[in-house]
């Protein structure tokens, strides 16, 4: 639960992302691509699900990327090397298929990036072939590109503002992609809008697609419903059954306005306690 | 028995009922007649020796007391608060006057006078009688979950000289008892106080541990452990399968039991955990779970300046509520609403998203079926709605299959029950062991401890 190492790894206007490498033997030695921690930072705090970036059961250590957007990843992101959390669980979570199955993409959007890493990671390792889509607002947010440049067969870079690689958005790159060849799997993390359109353009060219859901959680451990969503019509808990679900049969309105319910309460605190 | 008035209670998560005076517990012991054949005990799922107790109580033997129940029962303090003594020893007292699933006020007190005892036993910080065995000695024991069930197992061991280490997956112990129950019926404090009991027996306590997941059956077999026993809790909410049912601000009751009570949401902000409360309430369900709801959504609402409006919608009538009676009791003298035979049919939404109202059916009671239930039937065409901001649904729970669904070899029924010896409270696995709610649906806090107690014995028998 020790902050071994912190690294803010984007801090421009509208994006602070924060790397924590954490000291945990048991969870290094568990975690799995695609599953996640929750975490308290005090006593007081509250319990929020993060992706597992990478886990090095040499070292005894997991490693979490966050963006700072409310009360707790901004506490979290005050917290030095060092400092202990109060609380850190895991690993938590279904784990990511890690097979062959080919030709995959792989499309991150934001901190979204932080959580296809270790998928496309995991997949590369298993002898697909890997193309990777990845989207953010400028240059300084587009996070862990070398590291996603290293490993993939393709990569193309995409930012709201052309600062780096090409202005738009990634799911038109997705587009001539899946228009152009062939592939066996789509994989995707970003903005509910963004998983959304990933997840039609998967459906019109009949391609399995997977997408890694944000849900908002309390234990993350089954016991609560808060975590929600419908899927294919049926209920499904994003903590035990998820996160990973297949994207066409996730109802994204409901998500996107289950995930805004505590908004005021949210801008509330943030301004009460910075 | 004293009680804050409702007005006072409703502003803050204060405890409600006050406690036994001396006198008042030399008074209420003094009815108890001291049968020959004491059938109360035998309507305690822990075999309390509660014609033993209350003498010593008459004899002020308080001390005396306290070990008398600690002999069967580890948590008097809690078990007296929270026990629903009108539906077991209350009602197999002889003065029990009446034929109901739970008895008439004539029957003795018994739980107040074991909350009087416990109080006492905290207040003056007795001693937990140990009873050390160094037949025991190699026995190590894993406890996984920290609800009733577990902290009773390891209670029950750790007397015995027994080492015990509990795994419990959340920030902090007591399961149930910490999420669940509101601090107004049980103390945070009592709680404590415990639990610390139990460590003071030397009892190891490791939070944020998710036996399943981070650690497997065979890897606490493998770390040294010979005996497991597992007390995880009916963990998943069930919901009612309507529409609407997913629209911002409906919740399980478990989620909103745990934000308020496990996460202090009711202290936000200075807690960061939000909760969101609204000005029409309505919790769906009948139990003790809907009663805690109801009454933490009313203090919400008072402490947030709305008008308290609360009502529980239940497909039956007061009669059959299967809450405790003095809760059910609480609620209304707090104000809350009851409305019986309504059956919800879905939600409506707002624009945003956020529910807006409940459509429901009215109800019919047929005759009581062999299992003693009125069975609810609704009546077609009698649809009616009731305006609603924010919905809890409080309708029984599932069992969580984070381990049993990692542990190949245990069997479970069809509920996902853990299928276990009911003379041994041994599991398909060898040395394994469950009680409390994963091992037999729902029940109450003593019947897990009863469960509990019968495997450690087991347990013991076996060692």
């Amino acid at each position: 639960m020790k902050i071994i190492a912190k690294e803010v790894i984007a801090d421009c206007p509208g994006a602070k992302i924060v790397k924590l490498v954490l000291a945990s033997a048991q969870i290094s030695q568990k975690a799995q691509a695609g599953q996640f921690v929750v975490v308290m930072v005090d006593e007081k705090g509250e319990r929020i699900p993060l992706t597992i970036v990478d886990a090095d059961s040499q070292a005894n250590t997991i490693t979490l990327i966050f963006q700072v957007v409310g009360l707790t990843t901004k506490l979290l992101g005050a917290l030095d090397v060092g400092d202990t959390l109060y609380a850190l669980v895991g690993p938590l979570g279904q784990a990511t298929k890690i097979k062959k199955y080919g030709e995959i993409i792989l499309v991150g959007g934001g901190v979204g990036i932080a959580e296809i890493y270790p998928v496309a990671k995991g997949l590369k390792a298993a002898g697909n072939k890997v193309t990777v889509i990845l989207g953010a607002r400028t240059k300084e947010a587009l996070i862990l590109e070398k590291e996603l440049k290293s490993l993939a067969d393709k990569i193309y870079l995409l930012t709201d503002d052309g600062s780096s690689g090409e202005q738009g958005f990634t799911t038109v790159v997705l587009e001539k992609l899946l228009k152009k060849d062939k592939h066996d799997l789509v994989y995707a993390v970003g903005p509910i809008p963004m998983m959304k359109k990933v997840s039609e353009l998967g459906l019109a060219s009949k391609i399995k697609t997977i997408v890694s859901l944000n849900a908002l959680m309390v234990d993350a451990t089954g016991m609560c419903g808060c975590c929600r969503v419908r899927v294919n019509g049926e209920v499904k808990f994003s903590c035990v059954d998820g996160p990973e679900f297949l994207a066409d049969q996730v109802d994204w309105e409901e998500l996107e306005k289950r995930n805004s319910m505590y908004r005021v309460k949210e801008k509330h605190i943030c301004k009460l306690k910075f | 028995m004293r009680e804050l008035v409702a007005d006072k209670r409703t502003e803050g998560f204060n405890e409600v009922v006050s406690g036994y005076l001396e006198q008042e517990a030399l008074s209420e012991a003094g009815r108890c007649i001291q049968c020959k054949n004491p059938t109360c005990i035998l309507g305690c799922p822990v075999k309390i020796d509660i014609k033993k107790f209350i003498l010593q109580i008459t004899k002020k033997d308080y001390p005396g007391a306290y070990s008398t129940i600690r002999q069967t029962n580890n948590f008097p303090s809690i078990c007296g608060r929270v026990c629903p003594a009108e539906y077991q020893c209350r009602r197999s007292c002889v003065l029990n006057k009446g034929k109901l699933a739970y008895c008439s006020p004539e029957a003795v007190n018994i739980h107040f006078l074991e909350r009087f005892i416990g109080d006492y036993g905290m207040q003056n910080n007795l001693e937990v009688p140990m009873q050390p065995d160094g037949r025991f000695s190699e026995v190590k024991m894993a406890v996984v979950g920290s609800g009733p069930a577990g902290l009773c197992c390891a209670g029950e061991l750790a007397r015995k000289g027994v080492k015990v280490t509990v795994f419990e997956g959340l920030q902090s112990c007591g399961g149930v008892l910490r999420y669940g129950i509101p601090g107004f019926r049980l103390p945070r404090e009592v709680l404590d106080y415990e639990i610390n009991c139990l460590t003071k027996l030397g009892v190891k306590f490791i939070t944020n541990t998710i036996a399943g997941k981070v650690v497997l059956l065979e890897e606490l077999f493998q770390q040294g452990f010979n005996r497991i026993f597992l007390g995880l809790g009916a963990g998943v909410p069930s919901f009612l399968g309507i529409k609407g049912e997913n629209l911002c601000n409906v919740y399980s009751a478990n989620e909103f039991l745990t934000r308020v009570n496990l996460m202090s949401a009711y202290k936000f902000p200075e807690y960061h955990t939000p909760v969101n409360i609204g000005k029409h309430v309505l919790v769906i369900g009948g139990g003790n779970t809907a009663m805690d709801a109801a009454r933490c959504a009313l203090r919400l609402q008072k402490m947030s300046s709305i008008e308290p409006h609360v009502t529980v919608v239940y497909r039956r009538t007061l009669t059959e509520m299967p809450a405790r009676r003095l809760e059910i009791q609480h609620a209304q003298e707090e104000g809350i609403k009851f409305k019986f035979l309504t059956q919800p049919k879905e939600f409506d939404s707002d624009d945003q998203g956020f529910v807006r109202q409940l459509n429901c059916l009215i109800c019919e009671l047929q005759d009581a079926d062999e299992s003693g239930r009125r069975k609810p039937v609704v009546l077609q065409g009698s649809d009616f709605s009731i305006p609603c901001d924010l919905a809890i649904i409080a309708v029984g729970l599932g069992a969580n299959q984070v381990l049993t669904g990692a542990t190949p070899g245990l069997k479970t029924d069809k509920y996902k029950d853990i299928i276990i010896n009911s003379a041994t409270m041994e599991t398909s696995i060898k040395h394994v062991f469950a009680g409390g709610d994963i091992a037999g649906g729902e029940g109450t806090v003593i019947e897990a401890l009863g469960m509990a107690k019968k495997a450690a014995i087991s347990i013991l028998q076996n060692s």
